[in-house]
C-alpha cells in the first residue's frame, strides 16, 4: 500500500500554508532601485554616469538662478553687485515684463488684455469640459467680438453690426426656407456677405454717432509682446481646426473639382514656407489690394497663420479618416444618415479622436511659430527682447530674457499637451475601460 | 407562394418554430430585373432578376466571390448597379439620392462585423438614426430602443460601449438597432461569419425570432441549418448569376445542378 502511495499521482492538501512575506530584496523601493536602476553591471555604470551629469548640470546651473539680482536698474548695476560672481540679472525681467506681455499697449489700459485673457478663459471652458451646461458656449461663440472691442476699442457697434451679420443669415434663410434647402442655404451665405460687405460700414457709422459708445481706440502697431502671440495664436487655432476639417473631406470628395481645389491647396501651402507666406502678407497684398486701403497687418498675418495652419492640419484629420474603417460609413449610410449627418455624428468623433496627437502637434508648432512675426515687423515677445536690449541700461543681455519668454512659451505649450493627453483617456473606449462616464 | 413546413429531420429536431406566423404575402417587397454591376471590368453581377415577396425569408448562398454579397448591398445601394432596374418597397434606386436615402430608411442592415459606432453607448447606438433621420422625440427613441434591446435579450447592456461586449452580444445590439428604424425589409450580410461557435446560436435565434414575426428578410449566409429551419426559398449564386433556387426541401435533398450538388457536397459533407 505505501509503495502505492510513493508513486501516485493523486494528491491531497490536508493543511493550507499561511501567508508568508516576500524577501526584503522582493519589495518596495530596493526592489525598484535594484530592477530599473542596478540590474546588472552595464546599466550600473549607465546609472552612475548619468548621475554625475545631472549633479555636474545641477552645480554649473544653480549659481546662475540662486546669485540672481531682481532689482537694479541697468546690466552694469547687476555686474556691479554681483561682483564679478556668476548670477542672473533678472532686474531687466522686474522692470520690463509688463512690456514683454503686452508690447506696446498703452500702459492705463493693461487692464483691457488682461480682462480678454481672463474671459478668454472663460470662454474656452466650455468647449474644454463637456459636462459643463451648453449654454455656456453661447459666450463662447460672443467671445472672439468682446475680445476684439476689449483689445481693439474703438465703438462698440462694429463688433455688435459684424454679430447682427450672423442675424441677418438666419433671418435670410427662415424667409426662403419655402424655395427649398438649397436656396435658403444660398440665401443665408449671400445675405449676410451683402450686410458685412456694403451695410455694416454705414449702419455703424450711424449708430456710433447717435449713441457713441466705446473704448478709447488702440492701433494694431500699439500690439506686441505676449498678448500678441496669443492674439495671432488663439485666433489661427480656433479658425484652422474647421477649416483644415473641411480641406480634408473636400480632398476625399467624388466631385472633382471640388477634390482638385483642395488638392492644390493643401499642397501649394504645405509647400511654401511660413516665412514667405508672412513675407506676402505684410508686402504683396499692398500690390494686389487698391491703393489707400489699409488692411490690418495683424489681420493679414492671422489669415495666413490659419491657412498654413489648416492645410497641415485637412492632412491630420485625412489620415484619422483613413483609419477607420470602411463599415463605420456603411452602417451611417445603411441607417438612412446624410452625408453630414454622418460626418458630424459618425466619422469625425472617431477620426478626430484618432487625430488628437496631431492636432495637438500642430496647434502647438502654429503657437510658437508666431514668433516669426518679428520677420515682418511685428513685436513678438522675441521681437522685443531686442527692443529691450536697444536701451542702453539693457545692452548685452540676453539670457535672462528668452529664459522668461521660454517660459512663458511653455506653459500654455504644455497646458495643452497636458489637456490633450487628458482627453484623449477620457474618450479612450478602448476595451473594458473608461466603463463610467 | 405558400409557406412550407420544415419537414426534414434535423428540422423537426429544432425548436418548434410557429409557422403560422411565417406567412408570405403577394405583395412586392423587392423587384430586381436583369441587373448587372462592374466593379471595373469585372462583371460581377449578371443579369439578376428576382422578386421578393413580403414575409419572404430568403437565404442566399454560394462560393466565396459569387457576388451574393454584392447583391443584397445593391438592395440598399451600398453599391450602386450600372445596369437594370432595382425597386425597394415601390421606391426605384437611381440618380436620386433621395429615393437611396428613403430606401435605406425602410430597409435594416446586419453586417459580418456588425460595425457598431464605437464611441456610442447601445443605447445612443439605437437611437441615433431614429432622432436624426426619422426625427422623434429622444423619450421616445429611447423606449423603442430599450423595446428592442429587450427583444434581442440585452438590455441590461445599453449604457455599456460596444467594446465591452461579446461578437454575438454586438451582432444582436447590431439587429436592435436596425429594428430600431422599424424598417419593411432586413438585409443580412454574412451575420454570424465573425462569430465564436457559442455565439451563432444566439444571433440565429434572434433572427429566427424575428422571422416569426412576419419580417422580409434576405440572409447571405453559410448556415444551412438555419436555412433549412427558416427560409422559405434558398438562392444559390454562382460566378456573379443565380443558378439555383428552390423551396429548402427540395434545394436540400434534390439540388438539379452539378454546381450546386458539389457545392452542397463540400459544404455538408463535414
Amino acid at each position: 500500500m505505501s509503495d502505492l502511495h510513493a508513486h501516485s499521482v493523486a494528491y491531497v492538501r490536508d493543511t493550507m500554508l499561511p501567508e508568508a512575506t516576500p524577501p526584503v530584496r522582493e519589495i518596495g523601493g530596493f526592489k525598484w532601485l535594484r530592477e530599473n536602476l542596478f540590474s546588472n553591471w552595464w546599466n550600473t555604470a549607465l546609472t552612475l554616469v548619468s548621475i554625475y551629469v545631472i549633479w555636474w548640470l545641477v552645480v554649473q546651473i544653480t549659481p546662475w538662478f540662486a546669485n540672481s539680482i531682481w532689482r537694479a536698474d541697468s546690466l552694469s548695476e547687476c555686474r556691479a553687485i554681483l561682483d564679478g560672481a556668476t548670477g542672473a540679472c533678472f532686474a531687466v525681467i522686474t522692470e520690463r515684463w509688463p512690456q514683454l506681455l503686452f508690447g506696446f499697449y498703452p500702459r492705463s489700459l493693461y487692464w483691457r488684455p488682461t480682462l480678454a485673457a481672463v474671459l478668454l478663459l472663460v470662454a474656452i471652458t466650455p468647449l474644454l469640459m463637456p459636462d459643463l451646461p451648453r449654454k455656456l458656449l453661447w459666450f463662447t461663440a460672443a467671445y472672439p467680438f468682446i475680445a476684439f472691442f476689449l483689445l481693439w476699442g474703438g465703438t462698440i457697434w462694429v463688433p455688435v453690426v459684424t454679430m447682427a451679420g450672423f442675424g441677418v443669415g438666419y433671418l435670410a434663410y427662415l424667409a426662403t426656407r419655402s424655395l427649398g434647402p438649397l436656396a435658403a442655404a444660398i440665401a443665408a451665405i449671400v445675405a449676410p456677405l451683402i450686410w458685412w460687405l456694403f451695410l455694416a460700414g454705414p449702419v455703424s457709422g450711424a449708430l456710433g454717432s447717435v449713441m457713441p459708445w466705446g473704448l478709447q481706440p488702440v492701433r494694431s502697431d500699439r500690439f506686441g509682446g505676449f498678448t500678441l502671440s496669443m492674439v495671432i495664436g488663439v485666433t489661427g487655432i480656433s479658425l484652422s481646426l474647421p477649416l483644415g476639417i473641411l480641406l480634408a473631406l473636400g480632398r476625399r470628395s467624388d466631385m472633382p473639382v471640388v477634390k482638385m481645389s483642395c488638392v492644390i491647396f493643401i499642397e501649394f501651402i504645405r509647400g511654401v514656407p511660413l516665412i514667405a507666406l508672412l513675407f506676402t502678407a505684410s508686402l504683396l497684398l499692398n500690390y494686389f489690394l487698391p491703393p489707400g486701403t489699409s488692411f490690418d497687418l495683424i489681420l493679414r498675418v492671422v489669415i495666413m497663420v490659419t491657412l498654413f495652419a489648416a492645410a497641415y492640419l485637412a492632412e491630420v484629420v485625412r489620415g484619422g479618416l483613413a483609419a477607420l474603417p470602411r463599415g463605420q460609413y456603411e452602417a451611417a449610410d445603411s441607417l438612412g444618415l446624410t452625408y453630414w449627418q454622418a460626418q458630424r455624428l459618425v466619422i469625425m468623433p472617431q477620426a478626430l479622436k484618432i487625430s488628437i496627437p496631431g492636432i495637438v502637434n500642430t496647434f502647438i508648432g502654429l503657437f510658437k511659430d508666431t514668433t516669426l512675426v518679428v520677420f515682418i515687423g511685428l513685436l513678438d515677445p522675441l521681437g522685443l527682447t531686442n527692443a529691450i536690449r536697444a536701451d542702453t541700461a539693457w545692452n548685452g543681455i540676453y539670457w535672462e530674457l528668452f529664459v522668461f519668454v521660454g517660459a512663458l512659451f511653455f506653459v500654455f505649450c504644455f497646458s495643452i499637451s497636458r489637456y490633450s493627453m487628458y482627453l484623449e483617456k477620457r474618450l479612450s473606449r478602448d476595451h473594458r475601460q473608461g466603463m463610467t462616464r | 407562394m405558400t409557406d412550407i413546413t420544415p419537414a426534414l429531420p434535423e428540422a423537426a429536431v429544432a425548436r418548434a418554430i410557429d409557422t403560422r406566423r411565417m406567412r408570405v404575402t403577394d405583395e412586392v417587397a423587392v423587384s430586381i430585373a436583369r441587373m448587372n454591376k462592374w466593379y471595373g471590368t469585372f462583371h460581377v453581377l449578371r443579369d439578376i432578376d428576382m422578386t421578393v415577396y413580403r414575409g419572404e425569408r430568403i437565404v442566399i448562398c454560394g462560393p466565396s466571390g459569387s457576388g451574393k454579397s454584392t447583391l443584397i448591398r445593391c438592395i440598399n445601394a451600398l453599391e450602386e448597379h450600372q445596369a437594370g432596374k432595382v425597386v425597394v418597397d415601390g421606391t426605384e434606386l437611381n440618380e436620386d439620392l433621395k429615393n437611396v436615402d428613403k430606401v435605406r430608411s425602410e430597409v435594416g442592415m446586419v453586417f459580418q462585423h456588425f460595425n457598431l459606432f464605437p464611441h456610442l453607448t447601445i443605447l445612443e447606438n439605437c437611437t441615433l438614426a431614429p432622432i436624426w433621420v426619422r426625427k422623434v422625440p429622444k423619450k421616445q427613441a429611447v423606449e423603442t430602443a430599450m423595446h428592442f434591446l429587450t427583444k434581442v435579450k440585452i438590455p441590461e447592456q445599453a449604457n455599456k460601449y460596444p467594446g465591452q461586449l461579446s461578437g454575438g452580444q454586438q451582432q444582436r445590439v447590431a439587429i436592435a438597432r436596425s429594428l430600431c428604424m422599424r424598417p419593411r425589409i432586413m438585409l443580412f450580410d454574412e451575420p454570424t461569419s465573425a462569430l465564436d461557435p457559442e455565439m451563432i446560436k444566439e444571433v440565429l435565434d434572434t433572427m429566427i425570432g424575428l422571422a416569426e414575426d412576419g419580417m422580409t428578410m434576405l440572409v447571405v449566409t453559410h448556415e444551412m441549418g438555419f436555412a433549412r429551419q427558416v427560409a422559405n426559398r434558398v438562392v444559390f449564386m454562382d460566378q456573379g448569376q443565380i443558378v439555383e433556387q428552390n423551396e429548402p426541401e427540395e434545394f436540400f435533398l434534390r439540388p438539379k445542378s452539378d454546381r450546386t450538388k458539389l457545392f452542397l457536397s463540400q459544404i455538408l459533407g463535414h
